[in-house]
């Protein structure tokens, strides 16, 4: 039997087609025979696939010709969830949106950098009292028993600057400086150190009135100089004395601007060397005016410093409540400076300059 | 009950049935009724209408033959298993074509069908081999093979349209495209 003839048998088989007989006699054969066995199984397999390829390809057929009934693109049109244009972009574009916006990014923070607008701001205004928590300093060099006023041995945690208005005891001095204290003293330039308490303080405008409550304490005179009523003009020759360290220290000085920090119109600008220690120290003109409080410093300017205008200190000190005055509080318009030079101005000036010595905890 | 909607959605066990039977409005009405949310699924997650055809019809021929194999269980509604296929076929057209952004909008429940579609990559194998050998075999061959094996002719009808003298003829010619098809289906790799 040639290999022909018996697939035509196996074939016959296979579809069924022999008669009980030639079956039965086949199967007979098959089981005996090893190798129409496994032949019977292999085309077996062989036609099942074909079969299987035929039966796809029909299925597909018939599948295809469904779906050409059928709406695609209505049915796309309704199931499509459409986000708005923009998150479709976003979709669509991401990865060059997000490119584009780190560039941008980057870029924006190159010019910032490179402007130096990235310095932060706000840290170049410093207030100008002087901490001095750090500074143990014993001063002995008087010698104890030459001073009958032990205070002096304790320096203070904070330190300013502060100015009589008043004969009778009453000092100005920054608000920033007194902040948080819990007793306060000032100091005049013999080294006397006067208990003080605070009258009135205006966080707003940095002002602080104090008055001088030690029972030691005497009428300090008339004040030589005083208040201006008006705004004094950018250019004008101006001076403060102060108490950036342990000694009085002059500051001499232009008004630069009429305005101060952040075009602050309450505020003057003022080229004066200035350091912590200063704040709430005088500013005076040439005639011996009062024009100003030294308030605070730009860090990022050198000799760029602020003071508050006498104008609204005046207004400030008419703004103290009645309740608050211990004592009478008579401001001095009479100016005893107006004739003298520098140098005798100060000499009257520097007995109602005060360092402002601050405790707490 | 089955019998009242002979339009619309058919029932599960209307399907399996119709599928067995060769039924063609069976497989039309599940073949609508199952492909807007097959649709919905491939063009909301970066496919188009011809996507969801390739999907769709892939999952229905996969149904289909677990069917018609008779290892079919439905374990859960059919909506549900048309759409894990789908689903699942879809994520992995995706990664082949490098658009798969990481996660799949999905608008039905799911289960996991992954080795449902494994067996049907091997028949798919199959099927495009047997495709392959059928179109290198050339004419008459396919024709009578086909004619043979798939269309279930005789040798009698055969013999007659190809014109053969006699049937022993076509049985030879037979015989010789069977093991030239076999010869190119083996030799595929």
């Amino acid at each position: 039997m040639s290999d022909n003839q018996l697939l035509e048998i196996i074939d016959k088989y296979l579809n069924g087609e022999m008669t009980k007989e030639e079956r039965a006699r086949f199967e007979i054969l098959r089981n005996e025979n090893a190798e129409i066995n496994s032949k019977v199984a292999e085309h077996k397999h062989f036609t099942g696939l074909i079969k299987q390829y035929g039966e796809r390809l029909e299925l597909e057929k018939r599948l295809n010709a469904i779906h050409s009934e059928i709406d695609v693109h209505a049915l796309e049109e309704e199931l499509m969830i459409h986000p708005s244009w923009i998150v479709q972009l976003w979709r669509n574009h991401h990865s060059k949106i997000s490119v584009a916006a780190s560039i941008a990014i980057f870029a924006a923070l190159c010019t910032l950098f490179f402007t130096g607008y990235l310095n932060n701001r706000e840290t170049n205004y410093v207030k100008l009292s002087r901490e001095v928590a750090n500074i143990k300093k014993t001063i002995n060099s008087r010698g104890p028993n030459l001073n009958p006023h032990p205070k002096i041995d304790n320096p203070g945690n904070f330190r300013g600057t502060g100015f009589a208005i008043s004969s009778n005891g009453y000092i100005i001095t920054d608000n920033h400086v007194i902040k948080d204290a819990d007793s306060v003293y000032v100091q005049s330039i013999d080294g006397k150190s006067y208990k003080a308490k605070v009258v009135y303080s205006e966080p707003q405008t940095d002002i602080a009135v104090l008055l001088i409550t030690d029972p030691s304490f005497k009428s300090l005179g008339a004040i030589p100089y005083s208040f201006k009523k008006t705004e004094s003009d950018m250019g004008e020759n101006v001076f403060t004395i102060g108490y950036p360290s342990d000694k009085m220290v002059l500051g001499p000085g232009f008004l630069t601007a009429n305005a101060g920090y952040q075009n602050d119109t309450t505020a003057y600008q003022v080229s004066i060397l200035l350091n912590p220690g200063n704040s709430g120290g005088p500013l005076l003109d040439n005639k011996g005016d009062l024009i100003g409080v030294i308030d605070a410093k730009q860090t990022r300017m050198e000799g760029a410093g602020f003071a508050v205008k006498s104008t609204c200190l005046l207004k400030t000190i008419q703004d103290i409540p009645a309740d608050s005055l211990k004592k009478p509080l008579t401001i001095n318009y009479k100016n005893a400076l107006a004739s003298l030079n520098r140098v005798q101005q100060i000499k009257k000036l520097q007995n109602y300059v005060f360092m402002v010595k601050v405790y707490n905890q | 009950m089955s019998k009242e909607s002979n339009s619309g959605i058919p029932t599960d066990s209307e399907v399996i049935l119709g599928i067995l039977n060769n039924s063609e409005s069976v497989l039309k009405r599940l073949y609508v009724a199952y492909f807007p949310m097959v649709l919905q699924l491939v063009i909301n997650n970066n496919g188009d209408g011809d996507d969801a055809k390739d999907i769709y019809q892939e999952a229905i021929i996969i149904l289909y033959n677990k069917v018609k194999t008779g290892d079919f269980e439905l374990s859960s509604k059919l909506k549900t298993y048309i759409y894990s296929v789908c689903r699942r076929l879809w994520l992995k057209r995706l990664s082949q074509i490098h658009r798969y952004g990481g996660d799949i909008k999905d608008f039905e429940e799911y289960l996991s069908v992954d080795d449902e579609t494994e067996k049907n990559n091997e028949r798919d194998i199959q099927f495009n081999k047997m495709g392959d050998a059928l179109k290198l075999l050339g004419e008459p061959c396919k024709t009578i093979i086909e004619d043979f094996y798939i269309n279930n002719r005789s040798m009698q009808e055969i013999c007659e349209s190809f014109g053969y003298t006699n049937a022993d003829n076509a049985k030879t010619q037979k015989y010789k495209c069977l093991q030239r098809l076999k010869k190119l289906f083996f030799q595929q790799k």
